[in-house]
């Protein structure tokens, strides 16, 4: 019983000619996709190919780094979030993000889940507690930890200590997630239990996923996106953009074939 | 039977030097010299190791040693509750109260006028700063640290001196105040320094987590960047005031040097460090007088000894934390 409260028409990506720079180099150029909502869309490609990159253009946090520009056009639900009256604060609590190694705060687990809806200015505690219960529940955490709240975050596995990374993401009630190969630094059960989560999730939000993994992308994704980059002097861009299902078994263009079944990257 | 230079030790070796399970047992037939070298590196480090140990117990020692015979005539805990400090007269009070009263008003005010500036600071560096300016206000501030304290106290005697007499319309310039003044900015490059050392070492990833759930820079470094770095900021804290207590010339410089409990802070105060350096020049050898500042020293030595080892261990834990 999954209770999801973001509308389910809400969270589509449309990208048009994006393209990022690192001070004077080029990482990515000329991508343009569609991120369907309430779908997993997966990133794949080699390492260094702008995957996380273009991720990371979805909510801004290439904004952080200091000297990355981003151009072109990136829409959420229609609107430019690239625009200077665009608060990027405010983008995060729509679009939230999961890490490649996990990153809990140093606090409880309550805690954890709870500092994004605090932020937003949420302070009833029974209102909080129900935040945190459906965030981890969501997560498939809740039944594991329900008990005791208070521990610390450091005292959960690995593979808890990102569930409890994506209840603390879903606690703002994004409408996308965005997740950075969330899986792998886990073992393969901690793996399969965030598929599961992943696989229920995309009930009600929109999923972008960066793995590495082609078994992982082919089990979870609905769409698969292509990244390449075929030298350093050039930037990386979008081979081909598809169903996850035709991508895997009937690929346009013979680098994504290549690739998909091992004999590159 | 290999050690001949038959053909089957030449083409037992050969087969040895291949990649197989058996080669990796050649790693214990390391050459004798290299096995002495590491032996004779280990030992000098552990001498070294404990050579700062026995230096440090030889200080306590010589201490109780000098301060022997104040501590068998006047008694230990005649002079840590004494409320009198007259050495010089015919029947000489040797009171330490006055004196550990005069190092406490300066450490403690020194302390609560350098901490917010200092944390502010090495907040900033550490968050907020870009890669220049960073670098610039970093050696800015140990330069701070080089400073002799003996041009800070003339810095005080020039400026803080006739600034503190006139804002609060004393009669003297030289109290515990002045003193506080000057020391806060001597201890702050150690608070900014190891403060932002402790931020620095908070990982990246926290931060990248706060960012994306929708908080501000400045909602990220309150919330989790100084909890995160809470220990280490701690220990930056007790090493200013290890430093604080331990300072000598410029509060010997400032404060007035009068050994009396004082009323306030407008009050000239006398500490422990600025009268062993003052009276020690003038004791007999062997005296009674130079015993009891023997036994000061001591005192010190035990405070100063106990806010480092805390400060140590705060940060040690500070260290584990992160090494997950």
């Amino acid at each position: 019983m999954v209770t999801g409260s973001a509308p389910t028409d809400k969270g589509s990506f449309t990208l048009e000619d994006v393209s990022v720079t690192y001070g004077s180099e080029t990482a990515i150029a000329g991508v343009s996709m569609e991120i369907a909502p309430t779908a997993v869309t997966a990133l794949i490609g080699p390492s260094g190919c702008g995957k996380s990159t273009l991720l990371r253009c979805l909510n801004r946090m290439n904004d952080e780094l200091g000297n990355a520009r981003v151009g072109g056009t990136i829409l959420l639900d229609g609107i430019d979030i690239y625009t200077s009256d665009y608060d990027p604060v405010e983008l995060r609590t729509k679009v939230g993000q999961v890490f490649q190694k996990p990153n809990p705060f140093p606090m409880s687990i309550y805690d954890n889940v709870a500092y994004g809806p605090r932020t937003q200015g949420i302070r009833r505690r029974t209102e909080l507690d129900d935040v945190v219960e459906r965030s981890l529940r969501r997560s498939a955490l809740w039944g594991e930890v329900k008990k005791d709240l208070k521990k610390h975050a450091f005292e959960l596995s690995g593979g808890q200590q990102q569930r409890l990374c994506i209840a603390r993401a879903l606690a703002t009630e994004p409408e996308v997630v965005l997740m950075d190969e969330p899986a792998s630094s886990l073992d393969p059960i901690s793996t399969q239990q965030i598929e599961d989560t992943i696989a229920e999730l995309k009930a009600h939000v929109t999923i972008v996923i960066v793995t590495h993994n082609m078994q992982q992308a082919a089990r979870i994704s609905d769409q698969t996106a292509f990244m390449l980059r075929e030298s350093m002097d050039h930037p990386a861009f979008l081979v081909e953009m598809g169903e996850t299902r035709t991508m895997f078994t009937n690929p346009g263009d013979t680098r994504t074939e290549a690739y998909i079944t091992g004999r590159f990257g | 039977m290999a050690r001949q230079s038959s053909p089957i030790s030449v083409s037992f070796r050969r087969t040895d030097t291949m990649p197989t399970p058996s080669s990796s047992r050649r790693r214990l037939g390391r050459p004798a010299k290299s096995r002495a070298a590491d032996g004779v590196v280990r030992s000098i480090i552990r001498l070294n190791g404990w050579s700062a140990i026995v230096i440090l117990a030889a200080i306590g020692i010589f201490l109780a040693y000098g301060g022997m015979r104040a501590l068998s005539e006047v008694g230990f805990w005649t002079m840590m509750s004494g409320r009198e400090w007259y050495p010089t007269i015919a029947e000489p009070r040797f009171g330490f109260v006055p004196l550990l009263i005069g190092s406490a008003a300066v450490t403690i005010t020194a302390l609560l006028l350098s901490m917010p500036v200092s944390l502010a600071a090495a907040v900033f560096i550490s968050e907020f700063a870009g890669k220049p300016l960073k670098e610039v206000s970093k050696s800015i501030i140990e330069f701070m640290a080089a400073v002799p304290s003996v041009v800070y106290g003339l810095i005080g005697i020039a400026v803080v001196v006739p600034w503190v007499k006139e804002t609060f319309a004393l009669d003297s310039g030289l109290n515990a105040l002045t003193a506080a003044i000057v020391l806060a900015f001597m201890i702050a490059p150690t608070i900014v320094s190891i403060s932002e050392d402790a931020l620095h070492a908070v990982p990246n990833e926290l931060r990248q987590g706060s960012l994306a759930l929708g908080n501000t820079r400045w909602q990220t470094t309150y919330k989790v960047v100084l909890p995160s770095a809470s220990s280490g900021i701690l220990a930056a804290v007790m090493l200013g005031m290890g430093r604080a207590i331990g300072e000598t010339m410029a509060v010997l410089m400032l404060t007035g040097n009068a050994a009396r409990i004082p009323g306030s802070l407008f009050e000239s105060v006398r500490t422990i460090t600025g009268t062993i350096a003052a009276e020690m020049g003038n004791v007999v050898q062997g005296g009674l007088h130079q015993s009891v500042l023997f036994t000061l020293g001591l005192v010190l030595f035990a405070l100063t000894f106990f806010i480092n080892l805390v400060a140590d261990l705060v940060l040690e834990r500070q260290r584990k934390r992160w090494r997950r």
